[in-house]
């Protein structure tokens, strides 16, 4: 079975909802939907207060090369475009609608019929996948467009699918496969084809055999696609650890994965991509977990982006009195939610609701160098070193030994029995480390 | 037993000695000459090392001013004037006359007045809450508690109150070194000047959201509403981004904006008592 | 509802404490101890408890009036410290010699450096160093061996194997005529020897160390190398000279390497963080024990050279970094 070599642990996978098939979530009262929901410049709204619009119009427009379009997730009315608190912790812009009857923007196919066949042109398919404003929809929501480009004096060899979802609790990659599994197929195929690549590997962890079995059954119907089966292992659905796992190469300290002939891409995206292409569907939506112990009935939803977090928490049986964090995204890398009517973005995969128990941290000791940071460190780097020298702003010797190599995947926060705040300590390192490089340059 | 005895003393002591001819050989071989005068410059510095200057510490501080002959760019704001005229006579150079400074929090934003909405856990300092989340009250401008400023100060100028969550400026050991306004991530820390008798007027808030949505998440946040801009006949304040400011330089300390101001942001400090005749008592003038 | 506690992630943390790891260490002890207890009965007994309860109760009293900080006792780390420090000594010491050793591990060792993960030296080390120096008479007179024996006084006491064979190849004898002098080799690995509580049983103490390896509190890499180095220096000894040097399996089934090996120098505070530092050290210890053990004034030297080495420590970590990701590209 293939992993990736250095570190790596293996948290209780706890995956309670993967059972639960997707289920279409109503629209709330109001949506609101960020300006910011991917890396790199926001985008610029192109309506204003009282305008009309319909389901998949444009309503922002990412201008800068690392952007992303944005499309309404419903139609009605724009009630004003201000600030919302979303999970970054602080206000950013937004644009509210207040939603009326459901009526498409012209052009969209809102069947479920399949469409098998592509004939544009790479240049073309590309087009459409920024047009309709597809990001990497793993949670660092990366614009997919520029990662369908491959840079001048670069080669693509492999497409690698990443299907791992190898946070705990996370289901919605999972459901998506079983699901949606034949429209996955023909969206790799078509980012194949803007790539120029004619291998592409869909990485899966071995915990979920069904969708294992599904998606290798599938692929022998589809030229140059495999399925690879993965040991189950923390953080395999990184994009470094997954092109180590899958092709076994080691992407350059600073480098992107292309520099090794590799593009990662998610299920989600693939999805993503097949819709916009095929049905010419914009990302108003995707599939989002809802789960945890403090969920009554994990699930997994069919969300519009927009919904505020607490409507999907109250369709999956509320709020419980003892709840002590909400969590956007998965327990090792998801953010903490301080309000809960935080809208769903695009790169939000899962609400994770836990008990006030849970939510404390375990007790605060001395560092015992035990060194299981150092030995679980997927990035080989030296995390109680990291932490400590951050922690006396020593930067340069911070920069030194690979700050900025930290993916801040979240392991040695989790091995560590003195319960130090490690990953605390090099966010800041890091900030202040890349601070000090942008000055400099 | 005594050849024993005067063997050791023989021996350690010669070595001794030799290790002192070798030294002092060594000492007078590779002896750096550098300009006197760094020394004393150096002895009259408060040798604190707070970086308040901009420089790597004292001596550094030293070296350079010895070397640019002026005291033009250097100011160490821990000794103050009294400090920076004494190196001026070491280097025989004449020292303009600087306002005193001191460090003012402008943030008023306590427990009680702007109450927690979260419970914040992990590495208790304010530059790991600043990049987690808006704080504990919702506002993304004011002070998160943790005292990273309290830390950062080397003359126990500060402390955290334990009522408030808000950090406390002992005037009297504040030596204006700047080292808190580094370290504080949102800026609240202003070094403004200190005024005659200390008497000081300012806004204690720098929250530019608009006035409903600051005025929701704390009791005394400046909502932009420009009755102290209006009131103001020496042009000091100005009203930018729902926020207004109290140029110090411009200040007259004639104490008309703070009965104005509805969420009474605006403070004074060491002023005597009002008399009972103004309705609106500035509530935390005190404070 | 309560408030929504905010906080970085990672929001899941592993089921382990250093309360685990270090009841995990003493569970691991558990043969090496009754092995003891067997060969050397109620002295051993007496010996260790003496060292436990004294590590534990100066533990407690240095934090409560001393330092004034917490009190961590039930983590099991200055119990770890008093068995091992017991471990170290012979079976019939007194027991002031032995609550002295226990103040000077436990005070000097740990506390004055601010406890648990702050001290350089292994504490229990550095209290068997201290009673080594001071007390040489009382920590060299080991008795010898007596199944189940529950009398305190009138045991027999002499060198430990190591100390006949350096005595005698210092007075000139040849090693295989020294050789009948010194237990069996399976007497020596099962610990049917003289020598400090501990330190006696090859088996024993192999054992413990394959659970904490199964447990994942050490890694191989410092009880590897260190053996390893030691078999392979004595090994080369051993051909160049027979009848000067012995040959390697004695020096590894005696004294205390075993013990030094397993539990001294895997001692996670004071050895190296990344796994090449890790196998320096153990070579580092390795060569040092060999070097003292062969030619320096004691017959045995594995307590002094991981002393030593604990010393080099923060420089090991230093120097070897772990090969970070991608650091050295090798596509294919």
């Amino acid at each position: 079975m293939k992993t990736f070599k250095i570190g790596g642990v293996h948290p209780p996978e706890y995956k309670i909802s993967e059972k639960q098939p997707i289920e279409v979530l109503s629209l709330p009262e109001t949506v609101s939907i960020p300006l910011a929901q991917h890396l790199g410049v926001p985008a610029v709204p192109v309506v204003k207060k009282g305008d009309k619009v319909k389901t998949g119009q444009l309503i922002a427009k990412g201008e800068a090369f690392i952007s992303a379009n944005i499309h309404s997730s419903a139609t009605g009315t724009v009630s004003k475009i201000d600030d919302v608190i979303d999970d970054s912790g602080y206000r950013k812009k937004a644009v509210i609608i207040k939603v009326e009857n459901e009526q498409w923007e012209d052009g969209i196919d809102t069947s479920d019929n399949l469409i098998k066949e592509c004939n544009l042109t790479q240049e073309d398919i590309v087009n459409k996948v920024n047009q309709m404003g597809i990001v990497g929809m793993g949670g660092a929501t990366f614009p997919s467009h520029v990662k369908l480009q491959v840079p001048k004096g670069k080669k693509a060899e492999y497409l690698l699918i990443n299907g791992v979802e190898c946070e705990p609790y996370l289901t919605s990659d999972h459901r998506l496969m079983l699901e949606k599994s034949h429209e996955l197929m023909v969206g790799i195929t078509i980012q194949m084809k803007a790539l120029g690549v004619d291998k592409a590997i869909i990485g899966v962890e071995n915990n979920k055999p069904d969708a294992l079995e599904k998606l290798s059954k599938l692929a022998k119907e589809f030229k140059g696609i495999t399925v690879e089966p993965l040991k189950v292992k923390y953080p395999q659905g990184a994009e470094k650890q997954l092109i180590k796992a899958l092709v076994n190469r080691e992407v350059p300290s600073g480098k992107l994965p292309i520099e090794v002939g590799c593009v990662v891409h998610n299920v989600g995206t693939s999805f993503a991509v097949y819709e916009a292409v095929q049905k010419n569907k914009p990302l108003i939506e995707r599939v989002v977990t809802v789960t945890g112990s403090n969920v009554k009935k994990p699930s997994n939803f069919l969300t519009r982006i927009g919904t505020p977090v607490i409507s999907l928490i109250e369709a999956s049986g509320g709020l419980l009195p003892n709840t002590g964090k909400v969590i956007s995204g998965g327990p090792m890398m998801g953010k903490a939610l301080n309000d809960l009517n935080v809208p769903v973005t695009k790169g939000t995969s899962g609400i994770l609701v836990i008990s006030d128990y849970e939510a404390q941290r375990v007790s605060l000791q001395n560092c015992i160098r035990c060194a299981k940071c150092v030995t679980i460190c997927p990035m080989a780097l030296e995390p109680y070193l990291l932490a400590l020298i951050s922690d006396k702003q020593r930067y340069e010797e911070a920069e030194e030994n690979q700050i900025m190599d930290c993916m801040e995947c979240g392991s040695c926060h989790y091995i560590c029995p003195s319960g130090r705040p490690l990953l605390d300590q090099i966010r800041v390192g890091k900030a202040n480390v890349g601070k000090m490089i942008r000055e400099r340059n | 037993m005594n050849e024993v005895v005067l063997y050791s003393v023989l021996s350690i002591g010669g070595l001794g000695t030799l290790a002192a001819i070798i030294l002092y050989i060594v000492a007078q071989r590779f002896k750096v000459i550098e300009d006197p005068r760094i020394d004393e410059v150096e002895e009259i510095l408060p040798a604190a090392n707070c970086g308040g200057c901009g420089l790597a510490g004292c001596r550094n501080f030293a070296e350079r001013v010895v070397k640019a002959g002026t005291l033009e760019g250097f100011n160490c704001p821990p000794g103050g004037q009294d400090t920076m005229s004494e190196v001026a006579k070491v280097l025989g150079l004449e020292v303009e006359e600087q306002e005193p400074m001191v460090a003012v929090v402008r943030c008023s934003g306590s427990v009680q007045l702007a109450p927690p909405k979260t419970k914040f856990e992990g590495l208790n300092t304010c530059a790991f809450a600043h990049s987690l989340y808006s704080g504990q009250s919702g506002c993304p401008y004011g002070c998160l508690g943790e005292g990273d400023c309290v830390v950062s100060c080397a003359f126990d100028a500060m402390y955290m109150d334990e009522n408030t969550r808000l950090p406390v400026v002992i005037e009297e050991n504040c030596v204006a070194c700047e080292a808190c306004v580094k370290a504080c991530p949102r800026d609240i820390i202003e070094m403004r000047k200190k005024g005659k008798k200390s008497r000081r007027i300012f806004v204690s808030c720098i929250n530019r959201e608009k006035g409903g949505v600051a005025r929701k998440n704390c009791k005394v946040a400046c909502i932009g509403c420009g009755r102290c801009v209006k009131e103001c006949k020496f042009e000091a304040i100005t009203l930018e981004n729902n926020l207004a400011y109290i140029d110090f330089n411009k200040c007259t300390l004639c104490r008309k904006c703070p009965p104005v101001c509805p969420t009474g942001a605006i403070h004074e400090l060491n002023f005597p008592a009002r008399k009972p005749k103004q309705k609106k008592e500035d509530k935390s003038a005190e404070a | 509802m309560s408030l929504l506690t905010v906080s970085g992630s990672p929001h899941l943390h592993a089921d382990n404490s250093v309360r685990k790891i270090m009841y995990g260490v003493l569970i691991s002890l558990i043969p090496a101890t009754l092995v003891s207890f067997y060969f050397f009965g109620l002295g051993a007994i007496i010996v260790t408890l003496t060292a436990v309860v004294s590590c534990v109760v100066f533990e407690f009293l240095m934090q409560k009036y001393l330092v004034k900080g917490p009190v961590t006792i039930f983590d099991g780390s200055a119990i770890i410290t008093g068995v091992l420090l017991a471990f170290n000594v012979p079976s019939n010491l007194p027991l002031w010699i032995m609550v002295v050793g226990s103040f000077v591990a436990i005070g000097m060792g740990k506390m004055t450096f601010g406890g648990l993960g702050k001290n350089p030296f292994n504490p229990a080390l550095v209290g068997r160093g201290f009673m080594m120096i001071s007390f040489p008479v009382q920590m060299t007179t080991w008795p010898k061996p007596i199944p189940m024996n529950t009398q305190l006084t009138d045991v027999v006491t002499g060198p430990t194997a190591l100390g006949v064979v350096k005595d005698g190849v210092g007075r000139g004898e040849k090693v295989s005529e020294l050789l009948p002098q010194v237990p069996e080799y399976t007497d020596l690995f099962i610990g049917n020897m003289g020598g400090s509580i501990g330190e006696v049983s090859a088996i024993a103490l192999i054992l413990g160390g394959l659970y904490m390896l199964l447990r994942k509190i050490i890694t191989w890499h410092i009880p590897v190398s260190y053996i390893a180095t030691v078999f392979v220096f004595t090994g080369i000894m051993w051909l160049i000279n027979p009848e000067v040097y012995i040959d390697p399996v004695f020096h590894i089934i005696t004294g205390g390497l075993m013990l030094g090996a397993i539990y001294m120098a895997t001692d996670m505070v004071t050895s190296p963080m990344t796994p090449a530092g890790m196998l320096i050290f153990g070579v580092g210890c390795g060569v040092l024990t060999v070097v003292i053990r062969l030619f320096g004034a004691y017959p045995e030297g594995v307590s002094f050279a991981i002393l030593i080495m604990n010393a080099f420590v923060p420089l090991i970590d230093r120097g070897f970094k772990p090969k970070r990701f991608g650091e050295e590209v090798k596509n294919g």
